[in-house]
């Protein structure tokens, strides 16, 4: 099944203005469960519109989208945001952590929304903190990580709920290459090790060359999907990810 | 999210801005401490007030002679002022038609005709003195207490007698420790000159104001003698005012309007003059009514304060929600409904408010302590004054706290909750 089923998704803006715009044409995306995938394309090509209307935070004009098999575009903006907090995981490339509230806390968040148990929030938040090996940063303030750590902690953020799809904005965008490289690394690793799906928005060829499928936007169009170099996994991957 | 988490995450936030957030509260604490001392002093104000008329008896009717006055003020005439003449006093005639016709009503007539402030000396040793004819009621009427002696008797004022009931305060000053009854003091009225014999001696109450102090033993003390030896001094058989006691189940209030009524027919000539009345238990409800006033316009006072004090609340979470625009577009990404924003919004406009009205109760509470112990001094040693703190008002300015913050504190929560998230996420 495919996570996310997009078609014809057209999005303008200023409507029914003398000023109208149209930022993306009727565009078609599928992506599958498990798979990482990136959308690379110039400055202003429509890449985080899209991404705003993948992660629900934004309804496209035109088109129909459907997550996780549900056809998300008919509910009522409420249940919009109980369906994101579940369902969707953003990492930002301004890392965005909620300031004077522990990394601990900040992963906490989501599952505050989501009515989790205190016990199994801190529980939790405990073992996403391991995974991206910020455990003992877990008291921190966001103003006393780097940039890298902060991210780091965003990313663990993104999985609190389990999310379906993990979507990433130019996540790297703001670190330097080697810490750009590690970050890159989690996402490799909640990939791998966790089966997550991943929309990873960038600038960086290399980067965007360690995933599986590569989709290239221009002026609102989807105009190239190439294979990464990240092999797609085979069913016998999968297996081995969820044990 | 939870509310406790909403509580704590507020506590946080007011925690980073603390400056800012004690003088946003500045204003719930100001009318929440007016509140809750006004309260406290309201309340023992009028309760030692009512107490204290009481004591003057609430039976007793004060008729006296008024000046006429085309604009209707109501004036007490001044004694001695403007000449009020022998013929405009209320005489005994009067008082007796009165007591035959009403004679199920009243019990007795107390009344004193003042001969004036004087002194009394012996040797090196003096006191000040007012010296005063009274009837024999007097003593009851204004609930003296006797220490030694009797009071003025029928007899004495049947005899023109020149004796004197006169204070204990007097006595220590001229006599010491001697025993002064069947003594004889030497007192100078004006160019009056005369020896009374001292038959008994009542305890002096204590003085209004500060009273104890250096100047109370130079504070003229009344030295009763009977009404008639008074008369033949002054040459006035009248009074300007005269207290009529009631008997025991007669409503003075309503009494003292048919007394009034009574007694003016006799004034029906008298362009000047006419008779008016006055009860304890009028002054209780006159001075009630002051002290509601009083309270009526602090109670504004807070109001206003409480109100500009909301405003404030209202001001500071729109600046504290544009600061932290993206903060609620992180949150809503991460799945915040705009119901969640705006309760979390809500509540801490609520926390800031329920601490202010938390330190204005205690602020509130030591004011009013401190007010009711100073008007206790002010009552003098007599007066024992009882704290008691305003436990339903204290609950109610906890409420009035919490639904100002729930007031001032919507409008800015629910501009934070429709906020559009991209937007949000996208403010610098
Ligand atoms: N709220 C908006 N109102 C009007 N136009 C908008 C709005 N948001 C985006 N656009 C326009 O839509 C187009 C696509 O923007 P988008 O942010 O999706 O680009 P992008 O591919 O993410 O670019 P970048 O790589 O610089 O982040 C741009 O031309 C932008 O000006
Ligand atoms: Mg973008």
């Amino acid at each position: 099944m495919n996570i996310i089923e997009l078609r014809g998704i057209v999005k303008r803006y200023f409507v029914g203005k003398p000023n109208e715009l149209e930022v993306l044409h009727g565009v078609d995306l599928s992506v599958g469960e498990g798979e990482f995938i990136s959308i690379v394309g110039e400055s202003g090509s429509g890449k985080s519109t899209m991404m705003n209307i993948i992660g629900l935070l934004d309804r496209p004009t035109e088109g129909s989208y459907s997550l996780s098999g549900e056809n998300v575009l008919v509910q009522p903006d409420s249940e919009l945001s109980i369906l994101r907090g579940r369902k969707v995981g953003f990492v930002f490339q301004t890392f965005n952590l909620i300031g004077r509230m522990s990394a601990q806390k900040n992963i906490e968040v989501p599952m505050l929304y989501n009515h989790v148990p205190a016990k199994e929030r801190a529980r939790r938040a405990e073992h996403l903190l391991e995974i991206v090996g910020m455990n003992d940063r877990a008291k921190h303030q966001p103003n006393e990580l780097s940039g890298g750590q902060k991210q780091r902690v965003a990313i663990a953020r993104a999985m609190a709920n389990d999310p379906d799809v993990i979507l990433a904005d130019e996540p790297t965008g703001a670190l330097d290459t080697e810490t750009g490289l590690l970050v890159m690394n989690i996402f490799l690793d909640l990939h791998k090790n966790f089966g997550k799906t991943i929309v990873l928005i960038t600038h960086n060829q290399t980067l965007a060359a360690q995933t599986q499928r590569i989709i290239t936007l221009k002026d609102g169009n989807i105009v190239s999907v190439r294979a990464g170099g990240n092999p797609i996994p085979g069913p016998q991957d999968l297996l081995e990810a969820a044990v | 999210m939870s509310i406790g988490e909403n509580i704590t995450q507020a506590i946080v936030n007011i925690k980073t801005n603390k400056m800012r957030a004690i003088l946003t509260m500045l204003g719930i604490i100001i009318g929440v401490a007016a509140v809750i001392a006004i309260m406290m002093l309201g309340n023992t104000m009028s309760s030692s007030i009512s107490t204290q008329m009481q004591s003057l008896g609430v039976n007793n009717i004060t008729v006296y002679v008024q000046q006429r006055d085309q604009t209707g003020n109501q004036n007490f005439t001044r004694v001695g002022g403007n000449n009020i003449q022998e013929k405009d006093l209320i005489t005994d005639s009067m008082l007796n038609t009165l007591r035959q016709k009403y004679s199920d009503s009243i019990q007795a007539f107390s009344l004193t005709n003042s001969v004036g402030s004087g002194q009394t000396t012996s040797g090196s040793k003096s006191a000040n003195l007012n010296l005063i004819g009274t009837s024999p009621e007097y003593n009851t009427a204004n609930n003296l207490t006797l220490t030694q002696g009797r009071f003025i008797l029928q007899t004495d004022a049947d005899n023109r007698r020149n004796v004197a009931v006169v204070s204990d305060k007097l006595v220590s000053a001229i006599f010491g420790d001697a025993n002064p009854i069947g003594q004889s003091i030497f007192v100078t009225v004006g160019t009056h000159i005369n020896n009374y014999a001292i038959i008994g001696v009542y305890q002096s109450q204590a003085q209004n104001f500060g009273g104890g102090t250096t100047a109370s033993s130079q504070l003229p003390t009344d030295v009763y003698i009977p009404l008639s030896t008074a008369q033949r001094i002054t040459g006035s058989s009248g009074y300007q005012s005269a207290v009529v006691m009631t008997k025991v189940g007669v409503n003075a209030t309503d009494f003292s309007t048919t007394i009034q009524n009574m007694l003016n027919q006799y004034y029906v000539k008298n362009i000047n003059y006419q008779v008016s009345t006055f009860t304890a238990e009028s002054m209780v409800s006159q001075v009630t009514s002051m002290l509601n006033m009083v309270s009526i316009m602090i109670a504004a006072i807070a109001a206003i304060s409480l109100l500009v004090g909301g405003i404030g609340v209202m001001n500071i979470m729109l600046v504290s929600i544009t600061e932290r625009t993206r903060e609620i577009g992180v949150r809503k990404a991460l799945g915040a409904t705009n119901g969640a924003i705006r309760g979390q919004f809500i509540i801490e406009a609520i926390v800031i408010c329920f601490i202010g009205g938390v330190v204005g109760i205690v602020l509130g509470l030591v004011i009013g302590t401190v007010g009711v112990s100073i008007i206790g001094g002010m009552m003098g040693s007599g007066m024992t004054l009882s704290v008691t703190a305003p436990v339903s008002t204290i609950f109610l300015a906890t409420g009035i706290s919490i639904a100002i913050g729930v007031f001032f504190g919507y409008y800015p929560a629910n501009n934070a909750a429709k906020l559009d998230p991209i937007d949000a996420l996208r403010y610098e």
